[in-house]
This record gives structure tokens, sequence and C-alpha cells, in this order.
């Protein structure tokens, strides 16, 4: 039997539950919180220089570990700004545990100094949220938070502490059990025979990876099946990496700005195997114009997935894991030539182009120079906009896990502090964030965060001072009236690094890049490393946003 | 990041969906369900809601236009943490129409 405080419960709950790192900013209504926090000697505190930064340091905590990952903020104006890092977890299903501070009860309602209703606000950008009304109450609250935030398809849980809360006195005479994932929904076995029977018969079938499969950890198992059934396997933005991107059978990501072949081979395809993918727009583009001529088989944790873009021939809701090692010995080997030499033939036509990939100092050039100078354990973050898309286009990703990007809410400022939780979460990698100018001013301020913590994290800028995906959209889409998307100045970034006391290099002013790259992604510890992209180079392939995946243009 | 482009919303049909909802009872679960319906511009008709039992459940009822969206948004509120449990009964159930008196 143990006396403690609210606060003081909660860090024992956090501690119990595994929870080592956690990322935040204090203010009035979270101190009693932060003051049992310094008393845990087994919990970490990294102090974020913006709320949303906390945000993100906790999703790359999460997207790299795969487990539920902590942040903390003030009420009013420190919850509000881990809004947007809440709402881009809940897009991608990533396991995250949110904890705000409130005011006390007796002034909820009020117009308190830093009141918000954190809890009102996320009710849609959080699987769940709770307010808690006394420190009773914790004792459900933080378990449950955990386990929801795991269970199912992954997403971020919110817990509002009133301050009082905090503060008050409880005995615990038990600590309730670590929470765990709700076991696997029953697998409907007549739906993977059904499954397993279509894939047999198809003659063009391809199969169509999400982040389902990441978040599963059924990556091996998917490219076990592709392998088996001889499926050409394409992967959404979420799931680069499931299959190794150098795979004969990986036909690489579609969509917006997937290869031309990539969206060809889907118009041919006559069953679509969808794991753990959801149809998102920028992957499938005008949904009645998407794979017309196949059948789907939709495999997805979340019951309300399926049949909510496309209609699906054989529907089945399951721990993708499950289904696939249930599929596995019910999928006959075949060889499907006529279909892979199609596929081949698709693949050499309208090939994925990569010009100016051997020049250092172009776009694709760089991306491939950097992916030369490391290995597969290195983790690749991004920010928003074209140099994400070149990213996902030219590195090769080879494993799960590997690359963090943005996929549903498209955040910029998401690059730089996700990439200091990957490296928070994997002291022994490489960390390298590909940032654009316009994503990295948004949260630069991190830079402090980085030094601090003396992270193994490359920064990557790729610098057209401008916002290039605004600025191309309005040249291919809005008669090249460019507006408010070039900078009239530019800053100079290597002394802003400077500042921080990040070490820099510019590669515009070195003769040999390659060297000094390598040399730079090399050496332990923060860099950032300059190089200026030309405003010109444009993101191609492109969809027309609303047009069909067959109405490409350039590439 | 660009704009959406979507084919034009489908037309809510005329026939009437009654939806029964066991829920936990406490101040949050009203929010957390209209808002997926407010989400959606989904308009709920009526809306009916008392503590069953011990007071620790309550039922809620909804009265809402049967249209293609229906399904969709019934798994979304299955899918909330204090949703216990969804029935879809037909135009024909009273609990709304009994309720007719108070409106007039
Ligand atoms: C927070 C946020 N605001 C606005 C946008 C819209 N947007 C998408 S890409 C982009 C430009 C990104 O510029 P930069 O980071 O320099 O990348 P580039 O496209 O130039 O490579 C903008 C403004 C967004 N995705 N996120
Ligand atoms: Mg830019």
């Amino acid at each position: 039997m143990v006396q403690l405080t609210g606060a003081q419960l909660m860090a024992r709950l956090l501690e119990r539950q595994g929870v080592r790192t956690i990322a935040g900013l204090p203010g009035g209504a979270i101190l009693p919180f932060y003051d049992a926090l310094s008393a845990s000697e087994r919990i970490r505190h990294v102090l974020a220089r913006h709320e949303q930064g906390a945000g993100f340091m906790a999703q790359g905590m999460a997207r790299v570990s795969g487990v539920p990952q902590v942040c903390i903020a003030s009420s009013g104006p420190g919850a509000t700004n881990l809004v947007t890092a809440i709402a881009d977890a809940c897009l991608d299903s990533i396991p995250m545990v949110v904890i705000t501070g409130q005011v006390p009860q007796a002034m909820i309602g009020t117009d308190a100094f830093q009141e918000v209703d954190i809890y009102g606000i996320t009710v849609p950008i959080t699987k769940h949220n709770f307010l808690v009304r006394s420190a009773q109450e914790l004792l459900e609250v933080v378990p449950e938070a955990f386990r929801i935030a795991m269970s199912g398809r992954p997403g971020p849980v919110l817990i509002d502490v009133p301050k009082d809360v905090q503060t008050q006195l409880i005995t615990v005479d038990e600590f309730p059990p670590v929470a765990v994932a709700d076991p696997a929904p029953q697998l409907d076995i007549a739906a993977i025979e059904a499954a397993a029977r279509m894939i047999n018969e198809a003659e063009r079938p391809v199969l169509y990876l999400g982040g389902g499969v990441v978040h599963a950890g059924a990556a091996s198992l998917a490219v076990q099946l592709a392998e088996q059934g001889s499926l050409p396997t394409t992967m959404t933005l979420m799931a680069l990496g499931a299959m190794p991107m150098d795979h004969p059978l990986s036909i690489g990501m579609l969509g917006m700005h997937g290869a031309r072949y990539t969206n060809l081979v889907l118009e041919e395809a006559d069953l679509l195997i969808c794991v753990g993918a959801r149809f998102d727009d920028r992957a499938i583009g005008r949904a009645a114009q998407f794979c017309p001529n196949a059948r789907i088989v939709h495999i997805d944790i979340d019951r309300s997935e399926l049949h909510k873009i496309k209609n699906a021939h054989v529907a089945i809701h399951a721990d993708v894991k499950c289904a696939l090692e249930a599929l596995l010995p019910r999928v006959k080997a075949a060889l499907r030539a006529p279909w892979l030499s199609q596929v081949a033939s698709l693949k050499t036509r309208f090939p994925m182009q990569f010009p100016g990939e051997d020049d250092p100092r172009s776009h694709y050039g760089l991306i491939r120079a950097v992916a030369s100078a490391l290995d597969d354990d290195a983790i690749v973050a991004t920010d928003v906009g074209q140099h994400q898309m070149w990213v996902a286009q030219a590195y090769p990703f080879r494993r799960p896990r590997q690359w963090l990007t943005s996929g549903g809410l498209g955040t910029m400022g998401f690059g730089l502090p996700t990439a200091i939780g990957a490296a928070l979460a994997a002291p022994d990698r490489t960390v390298v964030c590909f940032t654009g100018d316009g994503s990295f001013k948004m949260n630069i301020q991190e830079l402090d965060t980085l030094v601090e913590e003396g992270l193994n994290l490359k920064i990557v800028l790729m610098n057209n001072n401008a916002l290039g995906l605004v600025y191309q959209q309005q040249a291919l889409f809005y008669g090249k009236r460019q507006f408010a998307s070039e900078y009239r100045r530019e800053p100079d970034f290597v002394k802003i690094a400077d500042g921080f006391g990040v070490p820099a290099i510019d590669l515009d002013l070195a003769d040999d890049p390659v060297a000094a790259l390598a040399e730079a992604l090399q050496r332990p510890g923060p860099c950032l490393i300059h190089a200026t992209i030309d405003r010109e180079e444009f993101v191609y392939p492109m969809v027309p946003p609303g047009a069909a995946n067959t109405e490409m243009i350039g590439g | 990041m660009i704009e959406q482009v979507a084919d034009p919303l489908p037309q809510a049909g005329c026939a009437k969906v009654v939806l029964e909802l066991d829920v936990n009872n406490h101040p949050g679960v009203m929010s957390h369900i209209c808002n997926l319906f407010a989400r959606r511009a989904f308009n709920v008709e009526g809306i009916l809601c008392m503590p069953v039992s011990d007071g620790r459940r309550s039922r809620i009822w909804l009265l809402v236009y049967e249209d293609q969206r229906l399904e969709q948004m019934v798994r979304q509120v299955e899918k909330l943490e204090d949703v216990l449990n969804v029935r879809r009964h037909g135009a024909e159930h009273e609990v709304f129409e009994r309720l007719e008196g108070f409106f007039h």
C-alpha cells in the first residue's frame, strides 16, 4: 500500500508500461506531473522547443519502435500546439499517448487562464480521449489509453488531467496490470478460402500493400505471399520498405507520383489484393476508374475501411499478419509467366525515370548519393513537399520502419522532430532527414533539442527557396500564376545551423560533393547538409488531383 | 496538399432509420457520437438518450434518413470506444413517434 499524488501515480503507471523516454514542454497546469517526473529514475524527459516538436518526437519513437510513445504539454496553448501532431498520428495510425495538463476542475468552463477544451478539440483527431476526474480514475484510464492506442488499428489517445487531479492524494493498494493489445479478431476462414481461390484463379493479380502491413509486422509474410503466387506488388507511400524496392516482384509506389508502369499495371489487373491499405485518393486517383477490370480482396483490421471507397468482392476483417498466415498455405505456388512478362514489358516501355540521377547536384542524384553512402540500417525521415515525393520515388527502401513520412496529413514540419524521435528510439542507427526549405522553417527550433541531445542525425536540406510543390501545382494547374509560393529572400541556413551549434556543410560549395556528403554522413553527431535544388524541377509523373491514375502528366 | 475533386455528395434518401445504441454513460459520449455525424454533414433528425439500469450505461436513440453513407456511418459509430452495441430498426419503430406529442 502506497500513498501517492495523482501525478506520482501517473509517472508510476507510465514506468510500469515500459515508457522510458517522454518528449514535452512544461507549463503551469502540468507542473505537478513534471515534479513527479523529476523524481523518476526510469523515465527520461526530452525537452522540446515547441509542443508540436514534442508530438512529432513521440511519433518518431513510435514509428520506429511500433509501441505507443508519450508526449506531454501544459493546458491551453501547450495543448493546442500538440493538435497537428495528434491529427497526423491519427491519419497515419501511429500509437501515441498524449498527456495534457488542464486547469483545476473547479475552474473548467470559466474561461480560466490557459483553459481550452482540448478534450472537445481532439474528439475527431484521436482514437479516443479522456478527461480525468479523480486520481482514482487514473488507475483505469492510463492502462486503457495504452491498450486503445496499440489495439487493432493503432492511433493516438489523449488524457487531459486537471491540476487538482495531479495533486490529489490517493492510496494505492495494487497497481493495475500492464496494458497489452487486445487479441486479434476471429479469422473468417471461409473468407480466407474464398480469397485464396480468387488468387489461385486470377490471371493478372496485383498485391497492394499499405501501412497496415508495417504496423502489423507482416512485411516478410507479404513478401512470402508475393513470391509464392508470383504477385506483382505495389506499395502505398506508407508501406514503402515492406517489400525491398529492388525485389523482382516490386512494381514500386502507386498513385499520384507513382511510376507510369505501376499505374498501368494496375489498370490491367484482374484481381487486386489490398492488404492493410485504405484506397486513399492520393494512391488510387479517381476511385471509379481505379483498377477497372479487377475484382477486389480487401484485408484490414479496421472494419470501417472495408467497402468504404471501393466495394470488395471478399472483405476480411482481420489482423493482417493472421490473415496472411492463414492465406499462405492456401495459395498455390504459381509462375504466372505471361502476366509477369506483361508487367516486365510495361516496365520497360514506361519505366520510372530519374533524370540526373548520377549528378549529386540534382534532386534525384543527391538522394541516390545519400543512399549510396548509407546502408539499410539507416532510418530516413522526410518533410512534406517535392523533396518528400522524390525521396519516396528514388530511395532504395529495403525494410519496414526504415521510412518515416507524414502520409495522411502531409504535415510540413514533421521531418526534424520526427527524426529526433527516431534517433532517440534507435541511438545506434544513422537517421537522415530530407527536408525542404519551407518545411524546415516550420520546426527549425528543434535544432536546439537536437544539439542538446547530441543525436546522430543528418539533415539534408533540399533548398529551392520555394514552397516547391505549391509552385509546381500553380505551374501545372493554375496557368503558371505563381503566387505566394516563392520566397523573396533567402535565409542563410548554414549560419542558422551554426547559431544553434549544428555543424553544417554546403554542398553547393564543395568541389567533390559526393565525397563531402559521404564524409558528413559518416561523422557521428548532428549535421546539416545544404544543397540548392533547381526550382523548375518538378515531381513527375503526376496524376492531376481528381483524375484517374492513368491520366499521368510527365515522366 | 491540393484541393480534392470528388463526385457529388449522394442525396439523402427519404426512408427513415432508427438506430439504437448501448453506450457507457459519461459526459463525453454524446460529443463523440454527434461529432461523427456532424463531420460528415449527416443530419441527425432525432436524438434521445436516457441512462439504463444502474446508470453506468445509457441508451441512445437516433433518427436518421437512409442514405448510401449510412452503412459507413454505423461502422464508424461501432468503432467508438464507448459504444457497446448498435442495432438498426426501420421507420416503423415507435420510439420517436410516441414522442410526437411533446413537439406539437
Ligand atoms: C503545415 C502545412 N502547410 C501547408 C502545406 C501545403 N504544402 C504542401 S507542400 C508545400 C511546400 C513545401 O515546401 P518545402 O518544404 O520547401 O518543400 P519543396 O516542395 O520545396 O520540396 C506546402 C506549402 C502543408 N502540406 N503543410
Ligand atoms: Mg522548398
